[in-house]
């Protein structure tokens, strides 16, 4: 009883109208629930529900109908018995006659017929009387737009599911959905409205049969709709896209032939409409309904839509793209337009569908027999007057297609079009053969109009060989016997002459041609062995000779290309020989002759294009090119040239050669071989004079170097460095074995250039080392490596930083006893002292150790008072600090202490006695910012990313999030240094300093300290505007500013700094020396104005003035920040107070 | 204001291929100077263009953007940065065009607000385009009216409304 109540309860407040929408679905929820756990029966809830039902309240009733149907549509999965089914579709379908409970009606015959057989399903005598009742009682365009929705889902899925039940139904139910959709509106109603009628179609498919008879009166309903056209934007509340639309309306017209005489005439039509979205939608639908009604139905319209397909073509066909830029290796590249794209779609379609039709229409045409007809006219393209060429590319691209499409449309094609112009031209068919050896065409000129409708053929039947298994077809055989006229001809118009040198539009069609007859398939058609070589002569001919024709050239190297990865790619090793023979091995031969004209650089980038062709080619190159490497290095000290050459050289293996062979695998036996063979030249050039002293070779060689090594394994890592060590132990005056057990001395390598440059590329290996690969000597090298960097070796210090970092640590567990450690490591680099002889240094600190010996760090914090030792240690330890940083070791913290002091060194000297500390030195000492500034710059390689080294390229070890802590760590000491520095120089040593860091921190962790960071951030923009030196970290510190003002996160903190943001940034417009600098400070002051009024109003006059200045800045792009900017303040109060 | 079209069958031109200026200037030339010229101008009119939606062409029966109705033209603009001098010419689409002004205040209005003060703007109608041209043509340069049309509350508002969503 009390359930009974309970339900009571429920149903009362879904039924009552003026409960709230929430509390009618929790009852409804409720009232499911009882049924799904079985506290309650259907039976049982619908004589409940009885006098809700039956009231004559309609409100009431309407309600009361309603919850029985959403309660059935929640319940479909829950089995019900035949006959309940059948007396509630009794009920719902007797409804549907009551217009105020018709909403319930609907929802309750939904559920009920969307329900599965497993759970009981509506019967076939039931579905149609459900569809009668439908047709007999409801106005659906009379409905409103829920209830409308609900009518045609209901029509849909009855079509869908129940055919057989109602196909009976006949013309009634033909008639009742023509009044179903006549003007129908809405896009969701339209979707399913579209859909019923194709599912109607499907209903009836005799074409003479029932619906045959009403065809003009369902087509006279769907007319309209087309093309569809949105007139209002599509907002958020429809989900339906236009292109949906007219997708389900495509299929609706397509659904069934008998809609053929209304729909293809209306679709010519509008395929001549001025309405671009018509155009497109007529050809595709011209397409579609083709393909669905058959050649047979479409035979009568296809002259008319030829015709209009050829005038769309001449309108809307831009003019072709003669570069080879992209190069694609069909036909000739177009502007990409949609309207062309569905035009040569349809083409290919009827072609298909009606070959001998669309062929004969084509080939009769009257403007294709102009064309031809006068094709001898057409000599050079830009004598051709702009009418004729727009119906000569449009004839080609026809020809393409017609030619790509079919054998019977290429064979027809070829046969009349193709032997037509040979013989306009004056090659008839019988003189073909006499025309095979002798170049009688090069001596004619050149035509133009030919040569590009030859390019169209010849591509669309290479694109039907790929496609076709036919050996000998028609068009093969005429080719075939053509193809050295055709090879005469294209090779004619590259003809350089002293009077004569191609356009551009002749450039691109003869070597297109050549390129596309040098690319046929060997099994499928064969082109003569003899014309593949002759071509491939051809273009080497100009590669060596007319390299002063850049287009000309360039699009040749590219031919060479496509040519060489296609015999590759599809293995045609007849043509791969001739390949190999004639084109890669003259390029090698190029290389190392030096009589021919060819720029070296032109051979360096024909030498790389041939080589990436394919990977055989690429080793044979390389190998080419290392001989030429090693041949210029050992020459290098008495020919300028050669020295040259090798630079050259090697920047194209390691920029290019080497990341193509990375990308494409294996070779690395090579990689190793090539280092090697370095380090032996090295060892050599050590009995010569030195090639390295130049720094533009050096260079080369460390870059070559550092990249082979990086991409190899560990093993083969090990075998280069062994070489490189017994060079440098053997060819060098390092004494590498007994450094570690004396103190470090200073003074007492004097390093020769030579020396130099073989300690450099030695450390170039370092850096590109692996973590797991052994170093042999690990405490020689690092006492060798603390002594160079002393003597200011960057890239020693990069190979230091490099070690520490790939070291492994002892908390790890090192598993050798003679691998050294990371803590051992640390433990030389801070502790060994450093002896300085007295002639070498002219103050000597006698500290509190014993004599006269002192320990890196103290030489950053200038203890020694030789400025140059100490910003070299400082350097040097930058990168031994990034090394640590990086791999998140703590002795980090020690290194940054150390350069923070040297920042605030002013203060900290007082207190420090000197060795000979006479007042003298530290007035000097305070005096000299060069040492601190490169403390500031230390930061700077701490935090960015550098190229050169400790990277993922080189195998460093990256801690995730290393700048994120390194910046909350230093954070509140940098705040806190710079409230308390009081004098300037420190001061603005510690911004400078505090601005690298911040400009490289990512903003995500800037935008959580936002508030504290703004003032001091706002403090190094102003301090860094002073130095011209200074633009790129100002830029990279505004860029930081101007992420905070446009993230969420950092709003806050900016609105409550607003004023002093706005008067840094006001400084900041008119900032001479950089124009981003400019530009992005106005687009900081764009995001402020979006600030609250209140905050930023009294600052709008300052604001607008400091911009009217900008509205003459020299640069555009200010210019036009100003201009938004203006406006954008402008109009923070009432645009009418305005001021001109 | 007018209702229903002033111009009911407007005549379409193509739009023109606009060339891309060459964007990113080296950092050697951080220096130079970029002279204030025609298509600079013509970049700050394009409001008009981008925006099809102007004054009474409301209806999206034109769905042309002024330039598709050849009222402003590069060509029409002539500028000298040197003397700070600029002059536009427009065409209305009908003779007897009752936007003419309005199009033209607009013009002058925009020109005003993103220009440097040291220029002269002049805004004409093209000769021969409007019944009324001297009128128009005087209205248009004639500071004290100009003045006094933005004096105008209703005339402001359209104005602004014309210029406002020119930045997107």
């Amino acid at each position: 009883m009390a359930e009974t109540t309970q339900l009571t309860r429920h149903i009362e407040s879904y039924v009552d109208s003026s409960s709230t929408p929430s509390h009618q679905v929790a009852s409804l929820d409720a009232i499911v629930l009882l049924i799904k756990t079985n506290a309650l029966t259907l039976e049982a809830l619908v004589r409940e529900l009885d006098m809700y039902l039956t009231s004559t309240d309609t409100l009431i009733r309407s309600r009361g109908i309603l919850l029985l149907a959403e309660v059935l549509t929640r319940i479909n999965s829950i089995s019900l018995d035949s006959k309940t089914i059948h007396s509630l579709v009794g009920f719902f379908k007797e409804r549907m006659a009551d217009w105020k409970a018709v909403r319930g009606a609907l929802v309750g015959c939904l559920a009920l017929i969307r329900r599965k057989s497993v759970v009981g399903m509506v019967t076939g005598s039931d579905a149609k009387s459900i569809t009668q009742s439908f047709l007999q009682h409801l106005q659906v365009q009379s409905l409103g737009l829920y209830d409308r929705k609900l009518c045609f889902e209901l029509l849909d899925y009855l079509l869908e599911h129940h055919v057989d039940s109602i196909a009976s139904l006949e013309e009634d139910l033909i008639f009742g959905i023509c009044e179903a959709i006549d003007a129908e509106k809405d896009p969701e109603c339209l979707m399913l409205a579209f859909h019923i009628v194709e599912s109607l179609a499907r209903l009836y498919p005799d074409p003479s049969g029932l619906l045959a008879s009403f065809a003009r009166d369902v087509f006279d309903l769907l007319e309209p709709y087309f093309p569809i056209h949105f007139t209002h934007q599509t907002s958020g509340d429809t989900h339906v896209q236009r292109d949906d639309l007219s997708r389900t309306l495509m299929s609706a017209f397509a659904s069934t032939p008998v809609f053929e005489p209304f729909v293809i005439p209306l679709l010519l039509q509008k395929l001549s409409s001025s309405l671009h979205s018509a155009k497109i939608d007529s050809l595709q639908y011209l397409r579609v309904c083709s393909s669905k009604y058959g050649a047979e139905r479409i035979a009568k319209y296809t002259g008319a839509i030829w015709s209009s397909l050829k005038d769309t073509l001449y309108t809307y066909l831009g003019e072709p793209d003669f570069s080879f830029t992209l190069a694609p290796t069909d036909g000739i590249n177009f502007p990409k337009s949609e309207v062309v794209v569905e035009a040569l779609s349809l083409l290919q379609q009827l072609i298909v569908q009606n070959s001998s039709q669309l062929v004969s229409l084509i080939i009769d045409d009257e403007d294709v027999n102009f064309i031809t007809n006068s094709i001898a006219s057409y000599e050079m393209y830009d004598t051709i007057s702009v009418q004729e060429k727009k119906k000569l590319h449009a004839i080609g691209r026809i020809l393409y297609i017609s030619a790509k499409t079919s054998i019977p449309s290429c064979n027809a094609v070829f046969q009349s079009l193709f032997l037509r112009m040979m013989d306009k031209l004056g090659f008839s068919a019988s003189n073909i053969d006499g025309l095979q050896n002798g170049g009688i065409l090069a001596s004619q000129s050149v035509n133009f109009g030919f040569l590009y409708l030859c390019i169209e053929l010849l591509s669309g039947c290479r694109e039907l060989v790929i496609l076709s298994d036919e050996k000998r077809e028609t068009y093969c055989t005429i080719l075939h016997s053509s193809s050295a006229v055709l090879f005469n001809a294209f090779g004619s118009v590259l003809a350089v002459t002293a009077d004569r040198c191609p356009s551009h539009p002749d450039i691109y069609i003869g070597v297109k041609g050549l390129q596309i007859l040098a690319m046929f398939h060997l099994d499928v058609f064969p082109i003569p062995k003899s014309t593949f070589e002759n071509i491939l002569k051809k273009f080497m001919s100009i590669i060596i000779e007319d390299f002063g024709q850049t287009v000309l050239w360039n699009a040749t190297l590219k031919a060479l290309f496509h040519i060489g990865s296609f015999v590759q790619k599809f293995s045609e090793s007849e043509k791969a020989m001739s390949y190999r023979s004639f084109v890669v091995d003259k390029i090698m031969e190029m290389l190392s002759l030096d009589d021919i004209a060819l720029p070296f650089s032109l051979k360096v980038e024909a030498l790389y294009d041939i080589g990436m062709t394919g990977m055989k080619n690429m080793l044979t190159i390389l190998q080419a090119m290392e001989g030429a490497i090693f041949t210029n290095l050992s020459e290098v000290h008495s020919n300028l040239t050669s020295h040259e050459t090798a630079v050259q050289l090697l920047e194209c293996y390691s920029c290019k050669l080497l990341p193509w062979i990375l990308k494409n695998g294996g070779a690395e036996e090579f990689v190793v071989q090539f280092a090697v063979d370095i380090w032996n030249q090295a060892g050599n050039c050590m009995d010569f004079n030195s090639p390295f002293e130049d720094k533009g070779l050096l260079d080369a060689m460390m870059k070559a170097m550092k990249v082979s090594v990086g991409c190899c394994s560990v093993e083969s890592q090990n075998v280069t460095i062994q070489k490189a060590y017994s060079t440098l132990s053997s060819h060098t005056k390092f004494q590498l074995n007994d450094v570690g057990r004396l103190p470090l001395t200073s003074g007492k390598y004097d390093i020769s250039p030579r020396d130099e440059g073989i300690l450099l590329l030695f450390a170039s290996v370092i850096i590109a080392l692996r973590p797991k690969t052994h170093i042999p000597n690990i405490r020689g090298l690092l006492h060798l490596f603390i002594i160079t960097l002393l003597k200011g070796v960057v890239p020693v210090a990069q190979a230091l930083g490099s070690m520490l970092n790939k070291l492994t640590s002892k908390s790890n567990g090192a598993e050798k006893s003679d691998e050294l450690t990371l803590e051992e490591a640390l433990d030389i680099i801070f502790n060994t002292k450093i002896w300085f002889s007295s002639n070498n240094m002219l103050q000597i600190y006698n500290g509190s150790s014993n004599g006269s010996d002192i320990v890196l760090t103290d030489l950053c914090l200038g203890i020694t008072n030789d400025r140059l030792l100490q910003s070299n240690a400082i350097c040097g330890l930058s990168w031994i600090g990034k090394g640590l940083l990086l791999r998140g070791h703590e002795k980090i913290k020690d290194i940054t202490m150390i350069f923070t002091e040297c920042l605030i060194s002013d203060r900290r000297k007082t207190s420090v006695p000197l060795v000979e500390g006479s007042l003298e030195n530290t007035e000097k000492q305070k005096c000299d910012p060069l040492a601190r500034k490169c403390a500031t710059e230390a930061f700077h390689v701490l935090m960015s990313d550098a190229e050169d080294c400790l990277n993922r390229k080189f195998h460093a070890t990256v801690r995730p999030l290393y700048k994120q802590r390194f910046f909350s760590s230093m954070m509140p000491i940098f705040l806190q240094l710079i409230s308390r520095s009081d004098s300037l120089l420190s001061r603005s040593l510690l911004l400078r300093a505090f601005a690298h860091v911040m400009s490289d921190t990512p903003l995500i962790v800037i935008l959580n300290e936002a508030k504290k960071l703004i003032p001091v951030l706002l403090d190094c923009l102003f301090m860094l505007t002073e130095d011209i030196q200074d633009k790129d970290i100002l830029y990279g510190l505004l860029l930081v500013l101007s992420g905070m003002l446009t993230e969420k996160n950092g709003q806050e903190a900016v609105i409550e700094n607003a004023h002093i943001i706005i008067n840094g940034l006001i400084k900041l417009v008119d900032y001479p020396h950089k124009t981003l600098v400019r530009e992005t400070a106005i687009q900081c002051l764009v995001a402020l104005s979006e600030l609250p009024h209140v905050r930023i109003y009294p600052l709008r006059t300052q604001v607008l003035q400091a911009i009217f200045k900008c509205l003459d800045d020299t640069k555009r792009s200010v210019r036009n920040e100003a201009v938004k900017c203006r406006q954008a303040w402008a109009s923070i109060a009432s645009s009418r107070s305005l001021r001109f | 204001m007018v209702s229903g079209l002033i111009n009911e069958n407007p005549v379409i031109y193509e739009r023109k291929q606009r060339q891309q200026r060459s964007t990113q200037s080296l950092p050697a030339d951080e220096y130079t100077v970029e002279p204030i010229d025609q298509q600079e101008i013509f970049d700050i009119l394009f409001f008009f263009f981008l925006n099809s939606i102007f004054l009474d062409i409301k209806d999206p029966e034109h769905p042309y953007s002024l330039e598709e109705l050849k009222v402003i033209t590069e060509e029409a603009v002539e500028v000298d940065d040197q003397k700070s001098y600029v002059r536009v010419t427009f065409t209305p689409t009908v003779e007897h065009c009752s936007m003419a002004t309005i199009i033209g205040l607009c013009l002058r209005v925009k020109l005003l607000r993103s220009l440097p003060p040291r220029y002269k703007v002049d805004i004409r109608v093209a000769p021969g385009s409007h019944a009324t041209e001297a009128a128009v043509n005087k209205q248009l340069n004639d500071k004290e009216r100009v003045a006094a049309a933005l004096e105008n509350p209703n005339l402001v508002d359209m104005v602004d409304e014309c210029l406002a969503p020119s930045f997107d």
